[in-house]
């Protein structure tokens, strides 16, 4: 198993062309920002061959981009990764990381409804969390959400 | 023989997270399952984005009601991370027993209602009686029997009186005789491991493909404890093992879980014994702008918040991930091929919340035949009959 400074050594001779920014913030956090073109190949190789475990993917509407914060533990080292990925706010979308490892399925899942962005290659793209009736391109974790329906809750007899 | 489709779920949220299990039935046996959530989906995310981080500890507290420590412990560690800070030691101290206490009342839970789906129901009463101690001993130390209130960003709420000790350690060393009858009726009981071994297994490469949490991954031979690979609060001051098994079946499940609950009563005592003096509380006014992370390893697995700030007093973005929502989508690998007799047991197997596996029903396609979760209830504790009476044992 390598040490802390041969894993951060490794990404950055490794993903030389695809890290935008590294940032070593404490002991135990690393934020490591790429290209979007390269999530499948960075994703890939922390979860395959650094044996990562993958917690889960944070969306965030910085407003002027959209931002996924795809967080990576390497347990025998203590160190979270976050790759950080920055994508067109207009049309965000960005390859599934599902068919590398099914954690990742259902966060994407997530993030496509609640976001809107889009994972290509997704093998499984139903809608995971909100209603039925919720319309289509309605993003309620977008910052310029506005509520759909006021009287949504009280038509439906709740 | 036909095809059949088991709808499961979801009309009851008595929990946290009801869910819809479609069961997709050859006979006896499952041959796919598919599940769909967010029947509760409450916004709680955002939410907490209108609140400020102090009054966020409180909302989040709610997510669950018997992770109402997780959800916290997680978030105040997150927005630590932020500044970052390191809390008092006292206050490290409290909030690991806090913690624990409710393991124990977790696990407590789930055993009782996995000895009901089984057809043990003295188990059931049994248990849920030990875990009214449990829920005692948090009275006494937050005063409340859930939903503690005792964590905010810096430190916590409130002091624990020494006088109060001696009742808390009596009543905590109170419940091991009974335990040890239920992990001896667990480990010897041959019912069980007819009943248990075999079914329901999750593998090692399976578990690390889904991202399994907790006991569910610990069961199938994943080392994998949060509270061991990035210790915080006393974890790492105190001595005690985290229980891994190999099978991967549900007998394993319940045996991790029933030697947890002794780890967690080591850790409790220790934590007692060694509990510091000193400040509880850093008195943190102002949040920077930044991000953090904070993880907690919560009964059934790691839960996981990222909170944003851009330099305001509430979080800019917050992001919760509770330990089922990984471990939920396991169930493709360890239901399909089981009989809809055992499905009762693997599905609550991982520790969900349980009104979804209370709450089935059974119909086949044509809509004629149609079971309540009563019936399949029944089908499951008619199983563990059935065993009994082959093995001659009354």
């Amino acid at each position: 198993m390598m040490t802390r400074e041969e894993v951060l050594k490794d990404l950055k001779v490794r993903f030389k062309e695809d890290i935008v920014d590294l940032f070593d913030k404490s002991p135990k956090r690393v934020y490591v920002e790429i290209r979007p073109e390269a999530i499948v190949k960075v994703g890939t190789y922390i979860f395959k061959d650094l044996q990562a475990r993958f917690n889960v993917a944070s969306g965030v509407d910085a407003r002027t981009h959209m931002e996924i914060l795809y967080h990576f533990s390497l347990e025998y080292i203590n160190l979270l990764i976050s790759v950080r990925v920055k994508l067109d706010r207009k049309a965000p979308a960005i390859d599934s990381l599902a068919t590398v490892f099914k954690g990742a399925n259902w966060i994407e899942r997530e993030m496509n409804e609640l976001l809107g962005i889009k994972f290509r290659g997704h093998p499984d793209m139903r809608r995971l969390l909100l209603a039925d009736e919720w319309p289509e391109g309605v993003y309620p974790l977008r910052a310029d959400y506005r509520e759909w329906d006021v009287n949504a809750v009280r038509d439906r007899g709740v | 023989m036909a095809r059949s489709v088991i709808p499961i779920g979801p009309w009851h949220p008595l929990q946290e997270e009801p869910e819809f299990f479609s069961l997709t039935v050859d006979g006896e046996t499952v041959v796919d399952i598919d599940v769909s959530i967010g029947y509760n989906h409450r916004g709680i995310e955002k939410l907490s984005e209108r609140k400020s981080f102090d009054q966020s500890s409180f909302v989040i507290e709610r997510i669950c009601g018997i992770c109402s420590t997780s959800h916290p412990f997680a978030y105040t560690r997150a927005v630590e991370d932020i500044i970052p800070v390191e809390v008092p030691d006292r206050a490290k101290y409290i909030r690991t027993i806090v913690a624990e206490l409710e393991r124990i009342h977790s696990h407590l839970l789930w055993f009782g209602l996995a000895g009901h789906f089984l057809g043990y129901n003295t188990v059931y009463h049994w248990v849920w009686k030990l875990r009214e101690e449990i829920l005692d001993v948090c009275e006494i130390l937050t005063g409340n029997r859930n939903n503690y209130a005792i964590f905010k960003p810096g430190g916590v709420r409130r002091d624990f009186k020494p006088d109060d000790f001696p009742l808390v350690l009596k009543k905590i060393d109170g419940i091991i005789p009974t335990l040890n009858r239920l992990k001896k009726a667990v480990l010897d009981d041959p019912v069980l491991h007819a009943r248990l071994k075999g079914i329901g297994i999750l593998t090692k490469e399976e578990a690390i493909d889904y991202c399994a949490l907790g006991p569910t991954s610990r069961a199938s031979g994943v080392a994998r404890d949060v509270r061991k690979d990035a210790p915080y609060g006393a974890y790492d001051r105190i001595d005690w093992d985290m229980i891994v098994t190999e099978n991967g079946d549900v007998f394993d499940k319940v045996v991790v879980r029933v030697l947890e609950v002794y780890e967690s009563i080591k850790i409790i005592k220790a934590c007692i014994r060694d509990l510091p003096g000193g400040e509880i509380d850093l008195n943190i006014k102002d949040i920077p702008p930044g991000e953090g992370i904070g993880a907690h390893e919560a009964p059934r697995g790691e839960t996981f918040h990222y909170v944003r700030s851009d330099g305001t007093n509430r979080p800019a973005r917050h992001k919760v991930r509770a330990p089922t929502f990984m471990n939920l989508p396991t169930y493709k690998a360890t239901v399909i091929g089981e009989t809809i007799s055992d499905a009762t047991i693997i599905l609550a197997a991982i520790d969900p919340c349980y009104c979804c596996t209370e709450r089935m029903a059974v119909r086949d396609v044509k809509g004629k035949k149609m079971y309540g979760g009563q019936d399949l209830v029944r089908l499951s504790q008619e199983k563990t009959a059935k065993i009994k009476r082959e093995m001659g044992i009354p």
